[in-house]
């Protein structure tokens, strides 16, 4: 803590001490070089640790509702489905991880929103960063709330009495797909943060394509019972691949060529959205 | 004024529409280095567009820009490197303390943790803002962010600072510690663009002013150079004799050749926007035709007057250019 300084002489007619106090205590400072795509980047997604730390609320979405489904779905459909809530655990759990995770990336376009609807975006794009740092970062924030909300499913899980035969490994495996594969779907969030014009706009979108994407796939029952052209769609959707080999990752049976596909998708994805991302963040105004 | 003074900002032909919305319909701006630099204009009339256009937050349709001597579209880089942008309304993490506000910025700026950390410290002390410098911003009082949002665009000393009506919901204490404040910059070498509302503020800080109307630069000089030109001062006459107030009327209208007006007392007369030349003829002319006057003044006009005659005067002239006062 610095000792507040004496009072300097007032600085003019109508200028009271303190004001001249003021000027002497806050001198010009030289402007530093600016920082590296890293720093800056690390910047960002440490301010939404703060924000984080300062409403911690805004976990909800991924603790409650995470817990919420998974305690419902082994209950309410696990008699009726698999005999047992708990033989019906072992085939849900993957699928309540994916769609925990997955509902959880509408809140990067909320965020973001709402961060652009007050101005603060006006600043830093104002200075001489790495232009995409502020998005980047918030991602990395937005990755350790997908990781929170993955150990909530897999912890409550295990209590539970999922026991997934690909050990420690497996389910490593499992939940570093899952968060990869969000993240690279939160650039088209980011999309539609900057795109769309109000956070409930976002939110009415992503609860259309969403819950329909994670239901009308192999996470809560599989396809074997449905309709024929509800089998084509299931097939098709990508969502039921990453539940494919989120599954097999958590028995141990994941292949390479899984893995892959789960990286390369996640890759297009950046690679589609992230330029159409920065080039909707540049035009903002 | 410096002819050869370096210039920090010039924009020629600025436009820019929104939908249907023309804010800028050619803005022509010349800022000198090192000086405070007042932008005046009504509600709407194209203030904020066009500095953020200048701090290279929106791009104009047509016309170039070039601050510090670098285009604002080719070369963003380079401009944001030197200024700084305290904009309308304040740009702040409302979630997050004024401390972490400024340490967040003064690390993107290129501070390190330690450096960042007590620059926070040295402008929560300077701003007055020190003793809820660990309350959330959003648990702050208008004129508190305001100072802080001025705070935060000095982590940095700028070379051009941008103030978007820095004192809008100031008290008056307030805003006279962001007048020396901006004064203090000024006199360090900093160019300030400043816009406002108040006339008065423009009048005290800024060597030059632009006036702005419906996206337009109108007017453009020194303080003094504006009130001069508009000639929009009040000549008031107390005739000696108040039953001679009609002829003396017909006199003051046959020299000035503009609306005569009867004053509150007897016998006095005033007219708005005589130049000081013609005031003092058409006062000599009553005396030639034996109106005595007992007294006469010339009072300045106020920035409020200049700021209320050219915007009205353009108003007017879009309205339908060809309509001419009515007497
Ligand atoms: N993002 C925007 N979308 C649509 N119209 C806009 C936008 N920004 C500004 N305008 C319009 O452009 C015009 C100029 O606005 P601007 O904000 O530059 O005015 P101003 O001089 O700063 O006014 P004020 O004194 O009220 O702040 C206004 O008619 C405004 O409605
Ligand atoms: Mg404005």
């Amino acid at each position: 803590m610095t000792t507040v300084p004496a009072a300097a002489p007032s600085s003019g007619p109508g200028y009271t001490s303190s004001d001249a106090q003021a000027l002497s205590a806050a001198p010009a400072r030289p402007r530093p070089a600016p920082p590296g795509p890293v720093t800056a980047a690390l910047t960002f997604a440490w301010r939404a640790l703060l924000k984080i730390r300062r409403i911690p609320e805004q976990l909800s979405d991924v603790i409650a509702v995470p817990v919420v489904f998974t305690l419902l779905f082994t209950y309410l459909f696990g008699g009726a489905l698999a005999g047992s809530p708990h033989r019906y655990l072992q085939f849900l759990l993957p699928g309540t991880l994916v769609m925990a995770v997955l509902l959880a990336t509408m809140y990067t376009g909320v965020n973001l929103n709402g961060d652009l609807a007050k101005g603060v975006y006006d600043r830093f794009r104002t200075l001489r960063i790495w232009q995409p740092a502020p998005i980047v970062g918030a991602l990395i924030g937005d990755a350790l709330r997908y990781l929170l909300a993955s150990a909530l499913v897999t912890g409550l899980g295990l209590l539970l009495g999922y026991r997934p035969h690909g050990g420690v490994g497996g389910v490593l495996i499992a939940i570093a797909l899952v968060v990869v594969f969000a993240v690279a779907l939160s650039w088209v969030f980011t999309l539609l943060g900057l795109v769309l014009r109000s956070a409930s706009a976002i939110m009415s979108l992503a609860v259309v394509v969403l819950f329909p994407l994670t239901l009308a796939s192999n996470a809560f029952v599989e396809p074997g019972t449905m309709p024929g052209w509800l089998r084509a769609v299931v097939h098709a959707n990508p969502v039921t691949q990453l539940v494919t080999t989120t599954r097999a990752a958590m028995d141990g049976t994941v292949t390479a060529v899984q893995i892959a596909t789960v990286l390369a998708a996640s890759a297009a994805l950046v690679a589609v959205f992230g330029p159409l991302t920065m080039r909707a963040y540049r035009r903002h105004e | 004024m410096e002819a050869a003074a370096e210039l920090a900002i010039q924009a020629t032909g600025l436009t820019k529409r929104f939908a249907a919305t023309v804010a800028l319909d050619g803005v022509d701006l010349t800022v000198p280095a090192g000086t405070i630099y007042g932008f005046l204009g009504p509600n709407g009339a194209g203030k904020t567009t066009t500095l953020r256009i200048l701090a290279t937050l929106l791009r104009a349709d047509s016309g170039t820009a070039r601050v510090l001597g670098h285009d604002v579209a080719r070369e963003p880089d380079a401009v944001r490197a030197r200024i700084s942008l305290a904009g309308q309304s304040a740009a702040l993490d409302e979630d997050l303390t004024a401390r972490e506000n400024l340490r967040v910025l003064g690390r993107l700026i290129g501070h390190h943790s330690r450096a960042s950390r007590s620059r926070a410290q040295e402008l929560l002390d300077a701003f007055g803002l020190a003793d809820a410098a660990d309350r959330p911003v959003k648990t702050w009082s208008g004129g508190m962010r305001r100072r802080l949002d001025l705070a935060a665009s000095l982590i940095a000393t700028p070379e051009l600072l941008f103030l978007d009506e820095p004192t809008s919901g100031l008290d008056p204490s307030s805003r006279a510690q962001v007048w020396d404040t901006v004064r203090a910059l000024a006199e360090a070498g900093t160019t300030v663009l400043l816009t406002t509302q108040y006339l008065d503020e423009a009048d005290r800080l800024a060597a030059r002013i632009a006036v702005i109307d419906h996206g337009t630069v109108i007017a453009e000089g020194t303080p003094g150079d504006l009130k001069a030109a508009t000639g929009a001062g009040q000549l008031h006459v107390q005739l000696a004799a108040p039953e001679q107030a009609p002829q003396a009327a017909a006199a003051l209208r046959r020299v000035l050749d503009l609306p005569v007006r009867p004053g509150t007392d007897p016998g006095s007369l005033s007219v708005a926007g005589p130049a000081a030349d013609q005031a003092a003829l058409a006062v000599a002319h009553l005396h030639r035709n034996s109106i005595p006057v007992a007294a006469f003044a010339l009072a300045r006009p106020s920035l409020d007057e200049v700021f209320l005659a050219l915007t009205t005067r353009a108003a007017d002239d879009s309205a339908d250019p060809a309509k001419e006062p009515v007497v």
